[in-house]
């Protein structure tokens, strides 16, 4: 079955994590689509490196969270924070590729 | 001691409080109140230009009423990372708000004061020992950097507070502060275990935004006892949840079950989240790894330095023909620019065009799709120009400006001026540009030996040294 991310979380953000890194929250809305989507293996490293176009060793990590009920990734920021070129100080607003994700349970 | 309460009146020291929450959190007897005054979150420019981001008066504001309240209960009021940054500089700035409130209620108190500002040449002295490592993914640190940085802050854990509170100090103003030790500190001093003590005061750093609804600007309570912390919101519209405080833990952090931090790792793998009350949680299980006996304690550094000077200029378009081809407008103006400026060297200045409505948030991810397939309706661009000096800024800023205003681009109808101004003027100096220089692991010997602590008697707005 075809599921569309946005309708399975209350929460999608985006935010620094230092000044070298962003971090990303997913936080579904229940408990058990959080443990399906967690065992399906789809939120990967390869899933966040093909939406922000990025290598696949700069998604630094994906956890599980299950207190939560969240999925969390952590990626290189592609430039520190307030870099000559920034458009984003906080990185607060990087969040809206995510909102696309459907996949496959 | 059975428990131990912690008042956490706000998010950030300046975002401010009701006054019924902190006198409901007061009734409850903490034996500390503690707040968090600083983050990197806002960017490069406060450390490196030594100014604060929050205001003045703001800060005056919650002081005003934390350190009354306090001093009346003989409980310890601590602050971290005062300022903002915790350069010297911002510590001094806190120090003085703190002086004129001594001053304007008559109020007597003794004062540590805990310096965190890092000599270039100690820094300099420990990389040669080999004792400075970047913290992935920062680059490498290098002798020009250091020299470049503007002020370098080392974060301290919670052992400087532990000594400035068996000082007896009644106030503590720190410099650069790991976010939990403000909270942790008393608790890890009377022997409570430092794994739940860390972790409380990693949610009460955020005060009232680890409830729901969610607020950076009202307080939170925490009582630690032998195997569990409870956390509770005061004001009766909020409830702390599990999923409210668990979501919290996820919060700006890489990996929410490791946070590494002065001294050890915080381990979340066996933690806990239950509803102890409707509007209160229990967390239990938190586990504090210390570092093996044969490494050596680590501290964070952080710098920035001064890249140049800003200027930027506000416009908009509603031109369709316009927005079709912008990519090529913006190739176009910058290429005037370069031959204008010929005599100038490349490096030497930066031109930036942010295309809100097209890319514009997300600049920094290159070859994104086009977030929406529609052409927009109106874009609106940010001119930006840093170069060595304001003058130069403003010239390379306002010639991209006008040149872009009369650019005469493929099938241009609209001939008066490409640009909506919502600004006369429509440059405005940002002035000096800063970015992060260190960010680094530093190995030490002795967890306080870079945060001198100073005590001082302060005696209604007089403050000397003892």
């Amino acid at each position: 079955m075809k599921y569309k991310l946005i309708e399975l979380a209350d929460v999608i953000r985006s935010k620094n994590s230092g000044p070298y890194e962003i971090t990303f929250d997913i936080i579904f809305k229940e408990e058990t689509m959080f443990q399906k989507a967690a065992a399906s293996g789809v939120f990967n490293k390869k899933l966040f490196a093909d939406l922000y176009h990025l290598k696949e060793e700069d998604v630094i990590s994906v956890v599980n969270f299950p207190p939560a009920k969240a999925i969390k990734a952590t990626i290189v920021r592609p430039m520190a924070s307030g870099n000559l070129g920034e458009a984003d100080v906080y990185g607060a607003q990087q969040h809206g590729p995510m909102l696309g994700i459907e996949f496959e349970m | 001691m059975e428990e131990i309460r912690i008042l956490s009146p706000t998010a950030i020291l300046g975002y401010g409080f009701p006054e019924s929450s902190f006198q409901a959190a007061l009734a409850k007897n903490p034996h500390v109140i503690a707040v968090d005054a600083g983050s990197t979150d806002p960017g490069p420019y406060y450390l490196g230009s030594g100014i604060s981001f929050t205001d003045r008066a703001a800060v005056k504001r919650d002081l005003a009423l934390m350190i009354p309240a306090a001093l009346e209960r003989k409980i310890p009021v601590i602050v971290g990372t005062a300022g903002g940054c915790g350069a010297d500089s911002h510590l001094q700035w806190c120090i003085e708000i703190v002086r004129e409130i001594s001053k304007e209620q008559g109020l007597t108190f003794k004062m540590a004061t805990i310096s965190s500002e890092i000599k270039h040449d100690d820094v300099l002295k420990n990389m040669a020992a080999g004792k400075v490592k970047p913290l992935h993914p920062a680059p490498e640190l290098t002798r020009e950097l250091v020299d470049q940085s503007t002020s370098i802050v080392a974060q301290m854990g919670v052992e400087p507070f532990i000594k400035a509170l068996d000082m007896g100090a009644e106030v503590i103003l720190a410099g650069r502060a790991y976010d939990p030790a403000v909270f942790a500190s008393l608790a890890v001093k009377e022997g409570f275990d430092p794994g739940l003590a860390i972790h409380m005061g990693k949610i009460l750093e955020c005060a009232a935004i680890a409830a729901t609804p969610g607020s950076g600007s009202d307080c939170m309570f925490g009582t630690l006892r032998k195997d569990h912390f409870i956390l509770e919101p005061l004001s009766p519209e909020r409830k702390c949840t599990t999923l409210s405080v668990a979501a919290h833990t996820l919060y700006e952090k890489t990996n929410p079950l490791i946070l590494p931090g002065p001294g050890g790792v915080l381990d979340l793998n066996q933690t806990t989240f239950t509803q102890a009350t409707e509007n209160s949680v229990m967390v239990k299980g938190s586990r504090f790894v210390p570092i093996p006996a044969d490494q050596k304690y680590t501290i964070k550094l952080e710098g920035a330095r001064r890249v140049g000077f800003r200027t930027v200029s506000f416009a908009a378009t509603a031109d369709p023909i316009m927005i079709r081809q912008m990519d090529k407008i913006v190739e176009g103006v910058r290429a005037r620019v370069k031959s204008n400026f010929n005599h100038l060297d490349e490096k030497s200045f930066f031109l930036d065009f942010k295309i809100y409505g097209q890319k514009g948030v997300m600049s920094m991810f290159k070859g994104l799709p086009p977030a929406s397939e529609h052409q927009p309706a109106e874009l609106a661009i940010i001119i930006e120009a840093v170069a060595p000096t304001q003058s130069e800024a403003n010239t390379i800023c306002g010639f991209a400006r006008s040149t872009m205003l009369h650019y005469g681009y493929e099938g241009r109808i609209s001939t008066a001026g490409n640009l909506a101004f919502p600004f006369s003027p429509s440059d405005f100096k940002a002035g000096e540009v800063y970015e992060f220089s260190v960010y680094h692991l530093m190995d030490v010997d002795d967890p306080c030996q870079y945060f001198p602590i100073q005590m001082k008697n302060c005696a209604k707005g007089e403050c000397h040294e003892i």
